[in-house]
């Protein structure tokens, strides 16, 4: 195992500078001026768009550039926004927390719910609860997330005012609904694959063997049957954790967080090249961190797959 | 095969062995199954019994509802779509039908336990064998978890599982096919069951390890005077354990009999055919005989006898009679003790 994590950790290596690489060609291919961005309809005056060009070395070739790009990620230093004059660190550190706070309500609230409502309707396959999960998750898998954010927003929050219906200021309840929003895509998937693989364990043989040995139902479901349920699960849930922080533009948009998946459409959207690798760049780690746990948690869950 | 003593000549009764007749007592047993084909009758009407120390064995083909009968005596029976529509089940003269779930559930593993045909997917491929050897106790008698790993590790020891103490944290792909059936065999003596139901515990095995599987389990049978039922369809294996037999077709038995007699005088046309199509030394280069056709589709069985399409001496009245489950006697109207065929021609059979 230790081995496998360090052999993990040194793919990491190459697969960082590729994608930082990447992205890094692309955003500088994006075209347009980030420069006249800063002026909007006015000139450039030719000293200051001298200064900025040679202060970001925009006229250098494009791998001296990544060079200096790449030395600075190395001692933490992303950079400078463009668009903000402000170092990229410190608007990361700004989005992040965002960030965390929102895919942390909607991680819990699909890893609980999702999996509580998967194991009941793969548990009584043809019952009510079973069409119940199977109609709602097919709802909410169906309907698109700005629908779901925007409906939830104007009932949840304006109509019945259950909930704060934007921004921050109202502490950890602000994060509550983009949270149950975000994570409803992910837990209507996780019901279905909790569900079809309880379905199929309860047929297992050593299912049968546990009942044979007089086991009471609850430690038949809660230790025979979820064990080996939950490995499809984890898989789902190691992809998803990547999607739920990079990929919450649309979430974060509509209920005015200021997080990564907002920062970063506000830096696209103002060909702020600097501060776009810098959040990507963090995303990628992100993801290649959540893959290796739930690889590691493989291994955990079942003792067939031995990493060596 | 090796040759195995006999356990019935020693009746040392067990603790708590209050009740009067035999240790399991199954009568007029009827399972079906609905589908959405049909119901599938899959145990129609099967009457045994077994004493403690003795073994029964069950002989019959796939589908003629050998398993179904050992779980609706377990109480494992996936219902729906399996249910028992009529019989009784006596277990130390308690009718196990009409115990409460809870009940039944304590007897399971505890005083009634089963081991299964294919070790390696009948044990959880992702829990330690200690730590399903070890849930017995746990379940059962409340021990702790360390507790339950010594016993884990002293069953294991039991069933001669070498390095047991090392190997007691190792995961059942981690064993070899006769070593995993050793451990389904020692979760199943855990705790000292009065009855052992194995149903084609070898039939995954290689015959050297079938030997080797059938020794130990006769043995242990043996040290504890318990009652065992053999679920199997090989000829071999029941001759060399069982004290008698009983043959299913369709659901139903259609012979019984002490174990000897019936390999010298089958009282029906299905055993005969079974034990004609065994390889023998003696007729090498000949072809083997097959009984014709195919076992019977449950959701439709054949009227009258369920064997007559396929039965060498089948006349009008198999096809229109179920033949009751009758004693066969001698030529001369003697008894002959346990024995049992259910054919319309069973004088001809067996004295013809």
């Amino acid at each position: 195992m230790g081995r496998f994590v360090i052999r993990r950790i040194l793919q990491m290596v190459p697969v960082f500078i590729g994608t930082t690489l990447i992205v890094y060609f692309l955003v500088t291919q994006m075209g347009g001026d980030p420069i006249q961005n800063l002026y909007g309809e006015k000139p450039v005056p030719d000293n200051i768009r001298a200064t900025l060009t040679a202060q970001y070395h925009l006229d250098d070739p494009f791998f001296v550039r990544y060079w200096y790009y790449f030395t600075g990620l190395l001692q933490g230093d992303f950079g400078e926004s463009i668009n903000q004059g402000r170092p990229i660190v410190e608007l990361l550190a700004e989005a992040w927390p965002e960030t965390l706070k929102v895919a942390g309500v909607a991680f819990t609230f699909e890893l609980i719910i999702g999996v509580i409502a998967g194991v009941l309707a793969g548990m009584r396959r043809g019952s009510f609860i079973d069409n119940l999960v199977l109609v709602s998750t097919l709802f909410v898998i169906a309907v698109p997330i700005f629908v779901l954010g925007n409906v939830s927003q104007t009932f949840l929050g304006q109509e019945w005012g259950l909930f704060p219906v934007s921004s921050t200021d109202d502490g950890f309840i602000s994060y509550v609904l983009p949270g149950l929003v975000l994570g409803s895509v992910s837990l209507a998937y996780i019901a279905r694959l909790a569900r079809a693989s309880v379905a199929e364990n309860l047929r297992a043989d050593y299912i049968r063997t546990a009942k044979a040995k007089g086991l009471p139902k609850s430690r038949v479901i809660g230790i025979h049957v979820l064990r080996n349920s939950l490995i499809p699960v984890v898989t789902y849930l190691g992809a998803d954790l990547g999607s739920l922080m990079g990929g919450a533009i649309v979430t974060e948009g509509i209920f005015n967080i200021p997080g990564v998946g907002y920062q970063l459409f506000t830096s696209l959207n103002v060909e702020d090249g600097p501060a776009v690798v810098g959040f990507v760049s963090l995303l990628v780690l992100v993801y290649l961190i959540s893959a290796l746990v739930v690889d590691m948690l493989y291994a955990v869950l079942d003792p067939r797959i031995r990493y060596e | 095969m090796t040759t195995i003593d006999k356990t019935a000549s020693v009746p040392a009764p067990r603790d708590g062995a209050t009740h009067d007749g035999p240790l399991l007592d199954v009568r007029d047993l009827h399972v079906e199954f609905r589908t959405r084909e049909g119901v599938a009758k899959a145990v129609n009407g099967v009457s045994y019994s077994v004493n403690a120390g003795e073994t029964l064995a069950v002989l019959g083909e796939s589908g003629s509802g050998k398993s179904v009968t050992a779980q609706a005596i377990m109480g494992i029976l996936d219902t729906p779509p399996g249910f028992v529509t009529k019989g009784e089940i006596v277990f130390r003269g308690q009718d196990m039908l009409k115990m409460s779930e809870e009940e039944h559930r304590k007897v399971r593993g505890s005083k009634i336990a089963m081991i299964f045909q294919d070790a390696l997917s009948s044990l959880n491929p992702v829990l330690s064998v200690g730590y399903q050897l070890g849930e017995m106790f746990r379940v059962h008698q409340g021990l702790s978890k360390k507790e339950a790993k010594v016993k884990a590790i002293e069953l294991m020891d039991r069933v001669k599982i070498p390095a047991a103490a090392a190997r007691v944290n190792d995961y059942p792909h981690q064993f070899s096919g006769g070593m995993r059936q050793r451990i389904m065999i020692a979760m199943a003596l855990a705790l000292e069951p009065d009855l052992i139901i194995a149903d084609e515990p070898t039939t995954a095995l290689d015959v050297t390890v079938q030997a080797q599987v059938m020794d130990l389990l006769a043995e242990l049978q043996r040290e504890y005077n318990m009652g065992l039922i053999l679920i199997t369809h090989d000829l071999g294996v029941v001759a060399d354990v069982a004290d008698k037999i009983a043959v299913m077709y369709a659901g139903r038995i259609v012979e019984q009999a002490p174990v000897h007699e019936i390999y010298k005088r089958p009282a029906h046309p299905y055993t005969k055919g079974l034990l004609a199509s065994i390889p023998r030394l003696d007729q090498k280069g000949q072809e083997l005989y097959a009984i014709k056709g195919l076992p019977p589709n449950l959701l439709k069985i054949p009227s009258g006898c369920a064997f007559n399409p396929r039965c060498p001496k089948a006349d009008d009245v198999c096809r229109t009679d179920v033949p009751a489950l009758v004693p066969v006697t001698e030529q001369d109207g003697t008894d002959l003790p346990g024995r049992g065929s259910a054919c319309h021609f069973w004088k001809e059979t067996i004295h013809g």
